[in-house]
């Protein structure tokens, strides 16, 4: 797995796909916090992070496909997925290591946003007046959102030798996973407790608890199994080769 | 370490791209892998690497059941692909330490090394994949097959699309790995395989047609013997049958003729007397041994 892991991250930085996918996240972010007036910090009069946090899912939702795209659609396309079947790896070594290794690039994208977390406190009045427990529930929501995100671009990226495919299909489906279950809830087709059973479904609901600070493990668990969920997927796709 | 198949098949869809097909390849020698394009060639050699399940019947490499032990198989068995997959943007010794890396082996950089020069890659060795030549590339696909001193050695179409020289030189890296190791080389070629191989097995719309040592192929074959003529006028091929009755005509289109003498009798000086008797004129004739190519042209139906 730590070979593959490697091999993906080389990959990544030796290629403009790490770089790009690292400036492009940080330039919107940046902009929409501290330049656009509609959303910047400076004008919400407020020492809070939260814009970050609501942007940074919509910057994942675009980014992350594009870093996943080329996963396993590309080694199908030039063959190279017959290379390492045949070498002594478990398919679970081969989806694991290339899972982590774009999540790995997702992270290092966010580490930079830090920045802003310090300006916010050197910017607070008084000083250092900012809710840390809502940011750092914050920033773990987001790693398990890119989490889920990633998870589902790996899988999607099996399912096709064609990256543009597997790009859309991923930014799609991140798309639904994130939203739509909320927006299905709101309408009149569901009420009462499957309202809240339809909107728990989805990555919002879970992500919002997440980020107000409080860490519960049915949101974690939330998290984990859908991570898991798209992992043993992409295992089971990679498994139909052999047939 | 040998390798072992029994009834072995595969199914895609409907059409059975191997049916029930047994060999052995023994250790110490090269067998070749002949048949047309299409024939099971990579089928039968997917399967013995694990990366296709078979549909019936058994595979066993070094004595390990192929899908019982699915990793201790794949990490003894070196395998080059057909189209050769490589990273193109990984350059020869970052690819080959990827390898490497995969294998868990000890002393890494030392092997890599070796391999790299066993292969003749030594000027190469800091070089793009993606800017090497056909031949150079190959040898990268070699060399990560070999990284880890397998057993066993699959090679898919290994020579397939090189110059001759480049055949020349792939051919001895592989006769030079040939010792304690059992090598499995595809190729629809016959001369290929003909010129490197202990033993040949032809396969032909997914049956084993022949299966025999080479020595014993070339043995078998070597007293018929082929006359080519051609001729001014055609003439029936009665005329040749009464010279002798163990003709065999191979082709016969107009006045060109192919014909095989099972008894290996030359009859060459009979057919020239005959014909002119007949008012008639040798433009050419010609005779040759008969060769293997001979034997799969026959058994593959060409």
């Amino acid at each position: 797995m730590r070979s593959i892991f490697i091999k993906e991250l080389n990959t990544f930085f030796s290629s403009l796909t790490g770089y790009i996918s690292i400036v492009i996240f940080l330039l919107l972010t940046g902009l929409f916090l501290w330049v656009f007036s509609d959303t910047s910090i400076i004008n919400y009069n407020y020492a809070s992070l939260g814009q970050l946090f609501t942007i940074a899912p919509l910057v994942f939702m675009f980014l992350i496909p594009a870093i996943t795209m080329s996963s396993f659609s590309d080694e199908k396309q030039r063959g190279t997925l017959e290379l390492l079947v045949t070498k002594p790896l478990t398919d679970w070594d081969i989806v694991a290591g290339k899972y982590l290794a774009a999540l790995a690039l997702a992270i290092i994208a966010l580490i930079p946003t830090l920045i802003y977390y310090w300006s916010i406190v050197q910017l607070g009045s008084p000083k250092g007046n900012i809710d840390t427990g809502a940011v750092i529930g914050s920033y773990i929501g987001l790693i398990f959102l890119a989490g889920i995100f990633t998870s589902a671009g790996i899988f999607l990226s099996s399912i096709t030798s064609n990256q543009i495919v597997a790009f859309i299909l991923t930014a799609f489906v991140c798309f639904i996973l994130f939203w739509a279950f909320d927006f299905l809830s709101q309408t009149p087709l569901f009420f009462g407790k499957m309202d809240n059973f339809v909107k728990g479904l989805g990555i919002e609901f879970h992500y919002d608890n997440i980020s107000k600070g409080r860490i519960d493990t049915r949101d974690i668990f939330y998290f984990v199994s859908m991570i898991g969920m798209f992992l043993w997927l992409t295992i089971v796709s990679l498994d139909k080769r052999k047939w | 370490m040998s390798i072992k198949v029994e009834g072995l098949t595969k199914v895609y869809s409907t059409q059975k791209a191997i049916d029930n097909i047994s060999f052995e390849a023994m250790e110490g020698q090269i067998t070749g892998l002949v048949g047309p394009n299409g024939a099971g060639k990579s089928t039968t050699m997917k399967i013995l690497t694990a990366s296709l399940t078979a549909d019936g019947g058994e595979a066993y490499v070094g004595g390990l059941n192929v899908s019982d032990d699915e990793m201790k198989v794949k990490s003894m068995v070196g395998y080059l692909p057909e189209s050769n997959p490589l990273y193109p943007t990984m350059y020869v010794k970052e690819f080959l330490t990827f390898i490497a890396k995969i294998h868990k082996l000890k002393n890494a950089s030392q092997r890599i090394d070796e391999v790299i020069e066993s292969v003749g890659l030594t000027k190469e060795k800091h070089k793009k994949i993606s800017s090497l030549s056909k031949g150079y590339r190959q040898r990268v696909g070699i060399a990560q097959a070999i990284i880890h001193d397998p057993k066993v050695l699959i090679l898919d179409e290994p020579i397939s699309g090189l110059d001759p020289n480049q055949i020349q030189e792939i051919r001895q890296l592989i006769l030079k790995l040939k010792k304690n190791k059992t090598i499995i080389f595809s190729s629809h070629i016959l001369q290929e395989v003909e010129s490197i191989c202990d033993k040949i097995i032809i396969l032909n719309d997914g049956h084993i047609v022949a299966d025999d040592e080479l020595s014993h192929l070339q043995k078998d074959y070597s007293q018929a013997i082929v006359i080519e003529i051609e001729l001014l006028k055609s003439m029936s091929k009665n005329v040749f049958q009464d010279i002798d009755p163990t003709i065999n005509f191979v082709k016969s289109e107009g006045n060109h003729y192919i014909i095989e003498v099972g008894s290996g009798e030359d009859i060459r000086e009979a057919i020239f007397d005959r014909v002119v008797a007949d008012n008639n004129k040798i433009l050419s004739m010609a005779m040759q041994k008969k060769n293997l190519e001979n034997l799969f042209k026959s058994v593959t139906k060409v």
